[in-house]
């Protein structure tokens, strides 16, 4: 089934983001432009940059079709997605930006000055990249695959070299524009066709979705998976993973160090969160129509529910226009989500790894192949295990590794650095053997694959724990420059003070 | 016309009783010398933005938070309805995304007058 708006759609996008990619080229000249910037970017574009880059295939394919199977248990996806920004603003936004780090392992050198712990975040940035760059690269193929009939690895090639030209030649200044860009193409991809949808709903006497006789009846209208204890443990996990992790996530957390200033940082995070508050309001609605309109090929290929839907809703000319849409919207999606990624990753890799050999932006531009070639060959090779399940994995990880450390490295003076190498291996072990288990098998009951499945309600607790411990222990091994670096991170720019 | 002998008038003028600029004042002095006092100043800015944080993370738990446990106590409350809508989905859907906006910018305002009080108690030279 080859659609024509679809291909259309895929070219567009396409284009769109290489043209504005060179567009912003122009603007970029240093390395500090490469990496942050230049730390001039204002909020109103910076807050569509960072929603336009953590708006994800996940968000965009996989929480329709989450709903639909599942029911309102999988509504957590979304609200976790954006109170994880509430958290991240009133803990940690201003004092990141102020730390004046570039990336993750840079601030967390700065604070415990100790090379051992940078290389261990380095690991885990890298890690955590990956993971969340594998379930884009598999959208992208399912998409492509679903929309014009092409083969899925053609989807993960096209984005991963889409990407890599437009990170390898503007980096993060030219990077900004083509992100704030599509904040609003995706909107706009998912917004026109739900009204055009609504009113064919209404057309056809407005039934309630509620009342339809569709898979997981019973517990569809719970949000509390199918109930019991488990299902309790869940949902709590999955606000812990998605509460925390969002703070924690190295593509959000580069996003900081390009405000000017810290009180700049929290008005673009207030931004964001008001973006993605109307952003998540469109999910569900796909998933409730796509339980009225499209309940009987649900479970095999859910994330597929908002490519389909319009072509089940409205025949014709009319239905493959409005595919060609949301088809732009999702390549939007995981064109700007693997570009934060990549740019995250690479920046890494290049200070710590390619730096030894190779000079600034040539070092960058080598680390950003081997940033997007790694995964982009595993998403091929690897089976598909569904978008929305391997980014929550993700951000399980975060949660349980650099969450704990952001907290104790911003308000609490005693962090040492042999505290946050020990809460950083319990947490990142932890959480990631429970990845690993969960990406091999497909268990989904009993206790011991509800632990594993979703592990963050005890990874986090034992991770911050160690940290706190250890340091106590450690603690005549606190940093001497600890109480310059807290006078730094919390004082505003106003103030004339030693930093 | 001018008399010879007698010197042109000139203005004369003294040094300014009180410099206005280039003092720093004495509080930002005592927290770069870290001393105990500087430390007083930092904990009770650290302290106030600790506590507003806090405050906020409460309200989001004790509002979204204990939503799931609600509907794991009182299962039926999922077959209420609001207009034909469900109330989970009321709920989750819709009304928890101006709450989080809300609980947002409540934060950055109290979070910037905070900042505003600790430059004015710093900068003033008043300040001991």
């Amino acid at each position: 089934m080859t659609s024509v708006p679809g291909i259309v759609a895929v070219v567009l996008v396409t284009v769109a983001t290489l043209a504005i990619g060179t567009w912003g080229l122009r603007f970029s000249r240093t390395t500090s432009d490469f990496f942050v910037a230049s730390r001039t970017v204002r909020p109103g574009l910076n807050a569509s940059a960072i929603g336009g880059e953590y708006l994800s295939a996940a968000s965009f394919l996989g929480v329709a079709g989450l709903v639909l199977v599942f029911g309102a248990d999988m509504l957590w996806y979304p609200v976790g997605w954006t109170a994880g920004y509430l958290v991240l603003l009133v803990l940690v936004a201003a004092p990141l930006r102020r730390s004046g780090a570039y990336t993750l392992p840079d601030f967390a050198e700065a604070r415990l000055g100790s090379r051992r712990v940078r290389s261990l975040c380095s690991a885990l940035v890298v890690g955590i990249g990956w993971l969340y760059l594998l379930p884009q690269f598999q959208g992208a193929g399912i998409t492509l695959a679903a929309t014009i009939g092409a083969p899925t690895w053609l989807g993960a090639v096209i984005v991963a070299a889409v990407v890599l030209i437009n990170v390898t030649s503007g980096g993060m200044r030219s990077i900004t524009f083509v992100q704030a860009f599509q904040y609003w193409l995706k909107l706009t991809a998912l917004l026109i066709p739900a009204c055009v949808l609504l009113a064919v709903w209404v057309g056809d006497g407005a039934p309630n979705p509620a009342d339809a006789a569709a898979p997981g009846d019973a517990f569809w209208s719970l949000p509390l998976g199918d109930g019991g204890a488990q299902g309790l443990y869940v949902t709590y996990s999955l606000i812990i993973a998605t509460f925390l992790g969002t703070m924690g996530l190295p593509h959000v957390v580069v996003r900081f160090y390009t405000n000017p200033d810290g009180r700049a940082a929290r008005r673009t995070t207030l931004v964001v969160l008001g973006l993605l508050g109307v952003f998540y309001l469109l999910p569900p609605v796909y998933g409730a129509l796509g339980r009225l309109y499209a309940s009987d090929q649900a479970v095999g290929a859910s994330d597929t529910l908002v490519l389909e839907l319009p072509r089940l809703m409205v025949p014709g000319l009319g239905g493959e226009l409005l595919t060609g849409m949301v088809t732009a919207g999702a390549f939007a999606a995981f064109l700007s989500t693997s570009s934060g990624l990549t740019i995250a990753v690479a920046g890494v890799l290049s200070q710590d790894v390619a730096s030894k050999r190779l000079s600034g932006i040539t070092a960058f531009r080598a680390a950003g192949v081997v940033a997007v070639v790694v995964p982009c060959a595993v998403a091929i090779a690897a089976p598909d295990v569904g978008v929305a399940r391997t980014v929550g994995l993700a951000f399980a990880v975060a949660a349980s590794t650099f969450c704990p450390l952001l907290l104790l490295g911003i308000w609490w003076r005693g962090l040492t650095a042999a505290g946050a190498v020990a809460g950083l291996l319990v947490g990142g072990i932890g959480s990631g053997c429970a990845v690993g288990w969960t990406l091999l098998t497909n268990a989904t009951t009993g206790w011991a694959a509800v632990l594993l499945g979703q592990p963050a309600a005890w990874s986090v607790p034992a991770s911050l724990a160690t940290m706190v411990v250890v340091s106590r222990l450690t603690r005549a091994r606190i940093p001497a420059h600890a109480g310059r670096f807290m006078v730094r991170l919390h004082t505003p720019e106003a103030v004339d003070l030693q930093r | 016309m001018s008399e010879p002998g007698r010197p042109a008038r000139v203005r004369v003028t003294g040094p300014p009783r009180r410099r206005t600029s280039g003092v720093r004042p004495t509080a930002s002095r005592e927290i770069d010398a870290d001393t105990e006092l500087g430390a007083v100043y930092m904990s009770s800015l650290l302290g106030e933005q600790l506590r507003l944080a806090a405050g906020v993370l409460v309200a989001l738990g004790l509002t979204v938070g204990v939503l799931p446990l609600v509907f794991h106590l009182f299962p039926h409350l999922s077959e209420v309805r609001v207009a034909g809508v469900p109330v989970p989905w009321l709920l989750l859907g819709v009304l928890v995304y101006p709450w989080l906006l809300a609980l947002g910018w409540i934060y950055v305002r109290r979070a910037e007058a905070n900042e505003r009080d600790f430059i004015d108690l710093v900068d003033d030279p008043e300040t001991p």
